[in-house]
């Protein structure tokens, strides 16, 4: 059974609470649901991740089925939802588990997918080799360089030499450079490649 | 001038069609779900293929300006093949979505036990999900096809006016116009429905309940055949409210029933009639209506 247009986001919440086999359900609809009582969409889905209840391997099995039964707004909306899944002051943080969704994002073409893959939960956990190719992505894709988290702390040499051909490529094709590839050089400038920091699990 | 294309299957087409399309006035769209020339054997296929409905393809529509919506169901085609029959499991999943504004397209193809059976099914899950339903009708004897369509629609939970009765001809408009469903015609290049024929359909049955699309698709069709309707509806001496009532305003109030259409914000025609339908709200009927969309 669906939930009908008379279901609200306070029902919702409290059913995930108490049966969170519910989520599926309520998370497709969450979106109309949240336009009728004036909230906003990609917030209340984030409410109904955070209310599963369970350990950290439940959560993350939930995390990766809605993702993978989502459509584009679900599957962002899970994205979007990650670094607030991962707080440290969660009892079943969900650490690493949930970077298959991140990897499955950064393959898509979908901008909007894309801009959030590359938020804070990739900049804690994606392996250097991904994340650089993510941020290449994102200045060949033209997503605004701005959604990339941590930019300044995970932008390293090899980074830096990437954008560089990428931009004598345009510039042999006689193409203009994107500006936001000046900015990603612009911020490995000057810095010690060996100082960045990971947050330990 | 504004176009609602109710049925097309850009999935099919090329991001050129998406260039001209929006340049002919077209800016929203509903892509049924239906077979793809070569049967598919096992349920993934669909899903993966349900999955590019609401996600892929509305991201390119957007590129181009055009909001793009899906209806979700088991074609009759494949409804045949035992292998497809598990669609019906998974459909409550895809039916509960955003952007998915009927179940469809259902019907019938050859008229057999298993299209019966899929077809009364899938009625009764667009009434549990407060969907409408779009319905295909025969290529081959299509007027009994028409008429033993109407006697399943009666049969189950939803009322007329929730159905969309498509691919309609001269033969069939009649017993759809008396049934109270809604009556869509596919105007092709050479097959199903043309423009002409099309103006002297509107001319005799009026404009209540009558829904023009391209149907377009991997087959000799074209996108613009909305365009060509309405410019064979003014040349025939109707308004410019006229074409926008069938070409816009009918499918925005036929798929508005599922109250999830995401609209862009239009301009209606001068001396345009029934406001509630124009789209001068930020919602209506529950849908939205997005300001400031991409032009």
């Amino acid at each position: 059974m669906s939930p009908t247009t008379s279901t609200t986001t306070a029902d919702a919440l409290e059913q995930v609470r108490t049966d969170p086999g519910s989520i599926d359900r309520h998370f497709a609809a969450a979106a109309r649901t949240a336009a009728r009582e004036g909230l906003d969409g990609d917030a209340t889905r984030e409410a109904l991740l955070l209310a599963v209840p369970g350990d950290t391997a439940y959560v993350i099995g939930v995390v990766r089925r809605l993702y993978d039964h989502g459509d584009a707004a679900e599957r962002r909306a899970v994205l979007l939802a990650l670094p607030a899944l991962d707080a440290l002051d969660r009892p079943a943080a969900i650490g690493d588990g949930a970077l298959p969704i991140v990897r499955d994002a950064l393959r898509t073409n979908d901008t909007r997918l894309v801009a959030a893959a590359v938020g804070p939960y990739a900049a804690t956990h994606l392996d250097d080799d991904t994340w650089r190719q993510a941020v290449l992505k994102v200045l060949f894709t033209g997503v605004p360089v701005e959604q990339v988290a941590g930019l300044a702390d995970r932008a390293d040499d090899e980074l830096a030499r990437m954008v560089r051909d990428y931009a004598a490529e345009r510039e042999a094709a006689g193409r203009v450079v994107p500006p936001d590839a000046r900015t990603v050089l612009a911020v490995t400038e000057g810095r010690d490649p060996h100082t960045r920091p990971h947050r330990a699990h | 001038m504004r176009i609602f294309d109710p049925h097309i299957h850009m999935t099919s087409r090329t991001t050129d069609d998406y260039r001209r399309m929006h340049a002919a006035g077209v800016r929203a769209v509903v892509e049924p779900s239906f077979w793809l020339g070569q049967p598919r054997t096992s349920v993934g296929s669909f899903t993966d293929y349900f999955d590019a409905l609401l996600g892929w393809e509305p991201f390119r529509a957007s590129q181009y300006g055009i909001a793009h919506h899906a209806t979700i169901g088991l074609n009759p085609k494949e409804a045949n093949d035992a292998r497809c029959r598990e669609v019906l499991d998974v459909l409550p999943r895809y039916l509960a979505k955003d952007r998915v504004v009927a179940v469809g397209e259902l019907g019938y193809d050859s008229m057999t036990p298993e299209e019966d059976d899929v077809f009364a099914a899938q009625l009764a899950l667009a009434a549990e999900h407060e969907l409408p339903a779009l319905v295909h009708t025969p290529h081959r004897d299509k007027l009994a096809g028409t008429r033993r369509t109407l006697d399943v629609v009666r049969e189950s939970a939803l009322e007329p006016s929730a159905v969309l009765v498509d691919h309609l001809n001269e033969v069939t408009v009649g017993v759809v116009a008396e049934s109270g469903c809604w009556m869509g015609f596919s105007v092709y290049p050479d097959t199903k429905m043309d423009e002409g024929r099309m103006v002297e359909i509107l001319r005799r049955y009026g404009l209540d309940r009558m829904i023009v699309n391209s149907a377009a698709d991997w087959g000799n069709s074209d996108p613009l055949k909305t365009r060509r309707v309405a410019e064979t509806m003014l040349a025939a001496g109707y308004t410019a409210d006229d074409v926008d009532r069938v070409l816009w305003r009918n499918p925005v109030e036929f798929y508005g029933r599922s109250g999830r259409l995401e609209l862009p914000d239009t301009e209606a025609p001068e001396g345009a009639q029934d406001h509630e339908l124009v789209g001068a709200g930020a919602t209506f009927m529950g849908n939205s209506v997005l300001r400031g969309a991409r032009e």
